[in-house]
């Protein structure tokens, strides 16, 4: 099973690296509530150098932004697809719109989502060096010992990072190649979702004649570009809210070490304004945006809102709430949004990291007073997070609805090591396989 | 749950919003358009085939093409026969009328002419043919003039042969022919085959044997390696194939003191250097003789 993992992941791999050649990949963020679609071309200066250290611009100065489009999603439900034709067509409306501004055709493209039921699972390993030095083969062997737990049918590996290593009683290593010890260990996170959710984006994006170039969860592109740096080194809590889903990521020495959703969001609250007033999705939606908020003061009690409605009864389309009633309504939503989120980080064991940093980002942070309450419900160092800004990136989507988007590009410049990166050890290939007999003649001379 | 099939499509919704999303095929289409290669082939591919087919398609009537040849030959003739460009006379600078006329000979316009009908290089050459030419240089001047400036060439010897009497310059090339002796009394005479191709050294000789212009005769070229200076009286000085100027020198010196050539001489031969010799004339022989026979019987 292993060996799928690898071929798939491998080929994605395969083919970004064409599109990073060719220069042109689009990101693609399959949301709930909309699909936003970024092009970036890629000019070649300012790669990573040869130390793997970031350079100058953060190590972005490497791709810039030149096409940008947003659409309103459909055909998808807590970041999952549900109506497959709907979503296609969704897709091919941002990648048109992308490319007409972009000014050129993208073949490649990297995909992100949020739903599918993420689970993180930690991994580790342990191994005795068969030299004094730490080679690559030797972290490809430790890699290739952790034994992976039973995670289920139906349910395939998203992203498996070497987050840590230690060498002998040494801990917390970025890099132990070419050190001297004895025994390497690593701690991997492994992060699994529903396979069906995969292969249905997968299958939307091919009937878009586009290559699959890399796929990615949208808890971890928030988490890259919504956390400065010093909160992923200390360790930081990013929580996407989105339309459909709310997504956690936490971060520890600049590496994911968990992920987690949940299956709430913007859209919950519309749904309940829309309930609770008896109005349309839209107008809810246009209420929610213009009047929202989750901290009621006297004033609002004054403030009265026309709620609108086609349904052609005078009265009934003319009736107005106090702000302080829709607070009403939208607060307890949001609260048990947090309140889930709260039990997640619990679950993960947030409250043991050293920093306890929580960045509200996506879509639905902009509601009025959210910092407040979510300071009140989930610990004090609560701040708002916006995307990093990269080159060429728009104005319109700079707003934090787009800190997964922006992710998606700085994941596409700078991937992470993933477990199918390094090569296979002999011992893993099937006993009588060409490639073993090369791997051995490679190997010995 | 929205109906799956669109068995109602032909009825239009009456609230629905209009869709967004491209078609499949305008998608395509414009994912197309964007390809590099088709747009490089839009830009310039089409105009090209376009241009292309168009103009053959024009020039496959044998008439069309005959007619747009026409034309073209029409409008190079209404710009060339602009006044601007016309050329009405010849003016030649620096010839003498009797070379003038020959240029005008050699090349024969009739104008007006058109400038752009003129190859003046040709007409350059052709008059540097010409033997009294030295140089020449030949360009329109404003005003619809073509200007030949010619240098000539200065007579500095009459050669004598067996055709008659030519003018030779002073590195030996032909200028022109001589009718008389008398014409040209100022120019030296050399004489005897071969002398055209030794005009300089021959001019060196003459100027050495300037103390005694007035008895000089003339130089004759001898087997076509060696000169004769030919005087009055007829006496002859035979000089060496090289170094004859040194050695007329000398005789010109001997001449200076012992009057050599004032004596009965006819000739002088310095054809061996080391060995100078005099011929007497007859009658100083005799003479000498006599003499020699009184002083011998006077002994």
């Amino acid at each position: 099973m292993m060996t799928d993992l690898y071929q798939s992941q491998r080929a994605m791999r395969q083919m970004r690296r064409q599109a990073l050649q060719r220069g042109v990949v689009a990101i693609l963020d399959v949301g709930s509530s909309k699909i936003a679609c970024l092009v970036l071309r890629f000019d070649g200066t300012g790669r990573l150098s040869e130390d793997n250290s970031i350079g100058s611009l953060a190590g972005q100065s490497g791709f810039r932004v030149v096409g940008a489009a947003t659409t309103r999603s459909r055909g998808v439900q807590f970041g999952e697809i549900n109506a497959m034709q709907e979503t296609e067509r969704a897709i091919r409306t941002a990648l048109q719109a992308a490319q007409k501004m972009a000014e050129v055709r993208v073949d490649h493209v990297i995909a992100c989502f949020s739903g599918a039921n993420p689970r993180s699972y930690g991994l580790d390993a342990q191994v005795d060096l068969e030299g004094q030095v730490v080679t690559e083969a030797e972290v490809a062997r430790v890699l290739a010992a952790c034994d992976v737990p039973n995670y289920g049918e139906g349910r395939e590996v998203l992203h498996a990072q070497p987050v840590n290593f230690a060498l002998d009683n040494r801990s917390g290593l970025a890099d132990p190649r070419g050190q001297l010890g004895q025994n390497l260990a690593v701690d991997m996170h492994m992060l699994t979702v529903d396979a069906s959710t995969v292969q249905n984006l997968a299958h939307c994006i091919k009937r878009c004649d586009l290559e699959l170039a890399g796929i990615a969860s949208s808890a971890y592109a928030a988490g890259i570009s919504a956390l400065v740096e010093d909160e992923q080194e200390l360790g930081a809590a990013c929580i996407d809210m989105g339309g459909g889903s709310t997504s956690v990521s936490i971060f520890m020495k600049k590496h994911m070490i968990y992920a987690d959703s949940v299956r709430m969001g913007g859209d919950h609250i519309t749904g309940d304004i829309s309930m609770g007033l008896g109005v349309p999705m839209a107008n809810a939606e246009r209420i929610k945006t213009f009047c929202g908020g989750v901290h009621a003061t006297g004033a609002d009690d004054r403030d009265m809102i026309d709620v609108g409605g086609e349904t052609g009864d005078w009265e009934h389309d003319r009736r107005t709430v106090s702000r302080a009633e829709l607070i009403g309504i939208m607060r307890p939503r949001v609260e048990e949004i947090l309140e889930e989120v709260r039990a997640r980080l619990d679950a993960a064991g947030f409250d043991h990291l050293p920093s306890q940093q929580i960045v509200l980002t996506g879509g639905s942070s902009q509601i009025m007073g959210l910092d407040g309450l979510a300071s009140r419900i989930l610990g004090h160092q609560v701040r708002l997070g916006r995307p990093l800004r990269v080159h060429g990136l728009p104005q319109s989507v700079t707003g934090p609805a787009f800190a997964s988007a922006v992710g998606m590009s700085l994941f596409a410049a700078h991937p992470q090591d993933e477990w199918w990166d390094f090569e296979v050890p002999v011992d893993k290939y099937p006993a009588r396989s060409i490639r073993r007999a090369m791997r051995w003649f490679k190997d010995n001379w | 749950m929205r109906s799956l099939i669109g068995r109602l499509r032909k009825t239009p919704a009456p609230a629905a919003k209009a869709d967004p999303a491209p078609s499949r095929l305008t998608y395509r289409m414009q994912r197309w358009m964007l390809t590099p290669g088709i747009r490089l082939g839009l830009r310039i591919g089409v105009p090209f085939c376009l241009t292309l087919a168009a103009t053959s398609a024009f020039l496959a009537n044998e008439k069309r093409r005959d007619a747009l040849n026409l034309f073209v030959a029409d409008i190079r003739a209404s710009i060339q026969e602009r006044p601007e460009f016309m050329v009405n006379m010849m003016a030649i600078d620096g010839a003498g009328s009797n070379l003038g006329e020959d240029i005008r000979e050699v090349v024969p316009l009739d104008f007006p002419v058109s400038s752009f009908d003129l190859d003046v290089e040709q007409i350059r050459l052709t008059i540097v043919e010409l033997d009294p030419v030295k140089s020449a240089s030949v360009r329109i001047r404003p005003g619809g003039i073509l200007q030949v400036d010619v240098v000539e060439r200065i007579p500095a010897v009459i050669w004598r042969n067996r055709d008659g009497l030519e003018m030779l310059d002073a590195s030996g090339v032909r200028v022109d022919a001589l009718d008389r002796r008398q014409d040209r009394p100022d120019l030296p005479v050399i004489a005897g085959r071969g002398a055209g191709q030794a005009v300089p050294e021959a001019l060196q000789l003459l100027a050495t044997a300037k103390p005694m212009t007035g008895r000089v005769r003339g130089l004759v070229r001898v087997g076509e390696r060696r000169w004769d200076l030919v005087l009055d009286r007829g006496q002859r000085i035979q000089l060496p194939p090289e170094e004859a100027v040194q050695a007329l020198e000398r005789v010109l010196a001997v001449n200076e003191v012992q009057d050599l050539l004032e004596r009965d001489v006819v000739t002088v031969d310095m054809r061996l250097t080391a060995r100078p010799t005099i011929r007497m004339s007859e009658n100083a022989m005799q003479e000498w003789w006599r003499i020699r026979q009184v002083n011998g019987s006077g002994q």
